[in-house]
């Protein structure tokens, strides 16, 4: 039995690998369940978030305290260019087939991974930890950097604003609308065009931000769009895809599993997460939490 | 007006390429050839059933690994691997569409993916049986001595012999496929694909059909994968991974599902233009996105769908002035 403190830390880093996925995993959840579409550049968007993070901080110039506005404008600027391809392009798809959606949102994939080699290149790219919070305190004996202990309570707080936002506003009752029936909520009058390129916006900038917060704690690389891809669709889709808390209980499972996988039997980890992805679609296709498409 | 056997002129034609003396000739037939029946075989799902599946590079990767299993670890012949490639990809694809096919649109594209990126992780990480993520190189080529003692065949390379033994043997699959879509089965497969819930009423198992087809294209992509690890010199993971999967829709999209050989066009075009950009530039993966995005919006019939129509519209036009 190996110690108890030793068990925390892995439950810590499991929690903490689960949180940074849960800031994007939730936007591309966001935008399945209103636009039924499933974003393959949502992994593109999570990169740029990073680069323009660290662009950001080269143009601020030099000092880790100018993490903080670097990672909010990126998320920012993320949102416009998601905002920009949902109004310029994506909403001619909509009454197409899901094959078309799908392989637009690839297409994306491609044409992001190299806009971004062009103008970053290829080399690895890299951003300190922001002042407030480089320290780290000692928890049942496992030292958690102070910007973990951040992420752990960022996630729940994401997820908390995006609670409220969805079932206290009238925004929120909109898109719950527009999410059971778009064509009756267009014929009640709203704007749905609108509330589309507002929720496209919305999940990109959780793709923008979740990218841009990971950039103190992994480099910046060409590839991180199809790897973080693979790991949010896996989330959304153990947890449900456009159910906000089976989005956040698929990301904590997702860092418990792979974390304590890696324990149990190393070479297989990342298997066991298929594996569990694939029950899950089997048994529940729509998810834990996730309620059953009648269309 | 006579028809004109194209497919046959084709052949002849793909057959005479080695006589051109260039590898690279040959390299890229054959390449277009495998691939050719990659996306043939997709389209029996997507065009045909009317299924988008999102992992069709499982099966060709299950056949790549078992006849490079079979000719490289078991040091069997390819006559026994690459049937067995065939076999092993439609027990996969027949065990996963089991799963894939009670589920509908956006689902069974998920799932077909789950279980895509499964068989990718095994490929990746089992290293004793696939080599992990070095994959298999080396794979051996095939006996081809037979080929060089048909007269007229003798002397040519390797690589051409082994071209060939590819040439026909897709031929003999496309030939295949061909049959099975303008079968009853495929009709049947055909009016899944334009109404399911007409064909259930009208007493069609659906879903077996469904799993037949995906079965069907399993076995097709897998023998492909089988022909293109021994072409490849080498089986890897990435024959499995979703961005294989996501390359081979491209193929039949940029073909034109909508037709039997549009598959094939789009592999060949696709290929071709592969090799034609690349020598230029780094950026090939930003020209095939525009190249796809403006194929979604402005044809999505595809290269073939695309001039057939516009055929028919000139015929048309010229046939207006008659009574």
């Amino acid at each position: 039995m190996p110690e108890p403190s030793f068990l925390f830390g892995q439950f810590l880093s499991g929690l903490t690998a689960s949180m940074f996925l849960f800031v994007t995993a939730v936007g591309l959840s966001l935008i399945f369940g209103v636009l039924r579409v499933l974003n393959f550049a949502h992994g593109s968007l999570y990169m740029l978030g990073a680069y323009l993070a660290w662009q950001i901080m080269a143009w601020l110039g030099p000092g880790p305290e100018h993490f903080w506005p670097a990672a909010l404008g990126a998320a920012v600027v993320v949102a416009i260019v998601g905002a920009a391809i949902e109004r310029v392009m994506f909403r001619h798809l909509y009454d197409r087939e899901e094959l078309y959606q799908l392989l637009f949102t690839y297409a994306l994939v491609l044409v992001i991974a190299d806009i971004v080699k062009i103008l970053w290149g290829t080399q690895q790219l890299s951003v300190s930890r922001p002042v407030s919070l480089s320290g780290g305190t000692t928890i049942f004996g496992t030292l958690v950097p102070h910007y973990n202990i951040f992420i752990i309570m960022l996630g729940p707080a994401i997820a908390f604003g995006l609670w409220l936002l969805l079932h206290r506003s009238r925004a929120g009752r909109v898109i719950r609308a527009a999410v059971l029936d778009r064509e009756m909520l267009g014929a009640l009058g709203a704007n749905v065009g609108w509330l589309y390129t507002g929720m496209f916006a919305v999940g990109a900038f959780l793709a923008g931000l979740g990218g841009a917060l990971v950039t103190p704690v992994k480099t910046i690389v060409p590839g991180m769009d199809v790897e973080v891809i693979v790991e949010v669709f896996i989330i959304v889709v153990i947890g449900g895809l456009g159910s906000l808390w089976g989005t956040f209980l698929g990301a904590i499972i997702f860092g418990q599993v792979l974390s304590f996988g890696i324990l149990l039997m190393p070479r297989f980890s990342i298997f066991s997460v298929f594996a569990l992805m694939a029950i899950i679609l089997i048994v529940r296709p729509w998810g834990l939490l996730g309620k059953r498409l009648t269309r | 007006m006579r028809r004109i056997p194209w497919t046959l002129l084709v052949f002849a034609a793909a057959f005479a390429i080695p006589w051109l003396g260039s590898r690279f000739y040959t390299f890229i037939a054959t390449d277009v050839a495998i691939l050719a029946l990659f996306a043939l075989s997709l389209n029996l799902l997507l065009g045909y059933t009317g299924l988008v599946s999102f992992g069709h590079a499982a099966y060709f990767g299950i056949g790549a690994y078992t006849s490079a299993i079979f000719m490289k670890t078991l040091g069997l012949p390819f006559w026994l691997g690459f049937p067995a490639a065939g076999v092993a990809a439609g027990l996969f694809a027949l065990v996963f569409g089991c799963f894939c096919v009670r589920l509908t649109k956006i689902y069974f594209a998920m799932l077909t993916l789950a279980f895509a990126q499964i068989v990718w992780a095994i490929c990746f990480k089992w290293n004793a049986v696939t080599g992990g993520e070095q994959g298999m190189p080396n794979v051996p080529y095939p006996d081809l001595d037979w080929i060089g003692a048909i007269p007229g065949l003798d002397g040519f390379r390797v690589g051409d012999r082994f071209y060939f033994l590819t040439l026909v043997l897709v031929a003999l699959a496309i030939v295949a496929l061909r049959r099975i879509v303008h079968s009853p089965f495929g009709r049947v497969l055909a009016v899944i694909r334009e109404n399911p819930e007409r064909a259930e009423f009208i007493g069609i198992d659906v879903r077996r059909y469904q799993l037949a087809a995906f079965a069907v294209a399993g076995v097709f992509a897998g023998l492909a994968g089988a022909l293109f690890g021994i072409f490849n010199r080498g089986v890897f993971p990435d024959f499995a991974y979703w961005t294989k999967s996501a390359e081979v829709l491209i193929m039949t999209i940029l073909g034109g599902m909508g037709h039997f050989w549009g598959p094939a066009v789009g592999a060949a075009a696709l290929t071709i233009l592969n090799l034609q950009i690349t020598a230029y530039t780094q950026y090939w993966p930003l020209i095939l996105g525009t190249i796809l995005i403006v194929l979604l919006f402005a044809f999505p019939g595809g290269l073939v769908g695309t001039s057939v129509d516009l055929f028919r519209r000139v015929r048309r036009g010229r046939d207006a002035g008659r009574p």
